[in-house]
């Protein structure tokens, strides 16, 4: 790295937080602004609870995933690296539940929340990389679960808010298969 | 030829060609479980063999009808879609979820290509009582269906 380009990283890098949070934002405002979208696009009261259905089931399938990496940071298997990972992971699942139950609200249905309990593998977890292999099927699962919610979304700005979400879960799984010592990419495309 | 020129052979040929043509049609391939249990990883975001999640279980899938796996909450839809999965309605199902049971929750368009369903379906069969996966979810004792 040349002088130069060391006094231009800062700013670059400002710079680049910058985008990334323009690019959410902009995502979120699509979704707040859901239902007059839909309406102008005159679509009908089944397209939208269809809709409201879809995003349910994605923030139910969000929570779960919230529930996991509590289970994994609360397991004492993770090294203090690790954890600080999975709780930034963690917290990207909270943001993504935010935005789609405001999307659902603004659709006006009602968002699911979290269960009291959930199903996970606790008797296989037995240590960090148990933990990270148990994150990254549930990470991988959601691209597939994106991807299968994307073409349905009657209300397209819900597709690129999905899109949105699947870009963000399909880093977290290529992180994790790479703490693994596995192929972070493993293909050239995944459904 | 010679055989041709006989009027009855000829009928013969003319009603066995198109039942021969017809089976190899329908010999297909057999089916590629490890291929059906790779295509499951995209189940795998919502639903396990053995455990409710986002979707319900899916031990003990062919044979029993929609919408019945204990402790799950199902969709209207799917409480009323009044079907038995069996390798016909999960093909049909699988397709396209949302065109065959209106309604449902599963948010998931489908998998468009047969062969991969075929697999699919194939490798979900598998998932019986006598699987090591779903011996126990699937025991009397238990209480699950
Ligand atoms: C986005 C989450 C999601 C994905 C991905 C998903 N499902 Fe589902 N599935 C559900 C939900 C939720 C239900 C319950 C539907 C309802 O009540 O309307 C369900 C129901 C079903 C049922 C009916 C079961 C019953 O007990 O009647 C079958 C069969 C099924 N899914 C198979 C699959 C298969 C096979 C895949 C993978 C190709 C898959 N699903 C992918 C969420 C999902």
């Amino acid at each position: 790295m040349s002088t130069n380009d060391k006094q231009l990283a800062p700013a670059r890098r400002r710079f680049m937080t910058q985008a990334g949070a323009l690019t959410f934002s902009g995502v979120a405002v699509a979704m707040l602004g859901g239902r007059s979208t839909a309406l102008a696009a005159g679509t009908t009261d089944e397209a939208i609870e269809q809709d409201v259905r879809i995003l349910n089931t994605a923030i139910a399938a969000e929570h779960e995933a919230v529930a996991a990496y509590q289970l994994g940071a609360e397991s004492g298997l993770l090294e203090p690296g690790v954890l600080k990972v999975a709780v930034t992971f963690q917290g990207h699942h909270k943001e993504h539940i935010d935005a789609l139950a405001k999307a659902v609200r603004s659709l006006g249905g009602t968002d699911v929340h979290a269960r009291n309990e959930y199903n996970f593998p606790v008797d296989k977890l037995k240590g960090q990389s148990d933990v990270l292999q148990f994150a990254a099927g549930l990470e991988r699962g959601a691209v597939s679960a994106y991807a299968g919610a994307i073409p349905l979304f009657g209300n397209r700005d819900l597709s690129a808010a999905a899109a949105s979400i699947l870009a963000d879960e399909a880093m977290h799984w290529a992180v994790l298969r790479n703490a693994l010592g596995l192929d972070p990419v493993p293909g050239a495309f995944f459904s | 030829m010679l055989m041709t020129r006989h009027p009855a052979a000829a009928a013969i040929l003319v009603a066995i060609v198109p039942l021969v043509l017809s089976l190899s049609v329908a010999a297909t391939p057999p089916v590629d479980l490890a291929a059906g249990e790779a295509s499951y990883a995209k189940c795998m975001g919502c639903h396990s063999p053995e455990y409710n999640r986002t979707g319900p279980l899916h031990c003990g899938l062919l044979g029993r009808e929609s919408g019945a796996v204990q402790f799950f909450d199902y969709s209207e839809a799917m409480r009323g879609a009044g079907l038995i999965w069996n390798a016909e309605t999960l093909d049909r199902f699988l397709a396209a979820p949302l065109e065959m049971v209106p309604g449902t929750s599963m948010g998931f368009a489908g998998i468009a290509d047969d062969e991969e369903r075929r697999n699919l379906i194939a490798w979900l069969a598998t998932l019986n009582s006598s699987s090591d996966e779903c011996r126990e979810v699937l025991s009397p004792r238990t209480g699950s269906p």
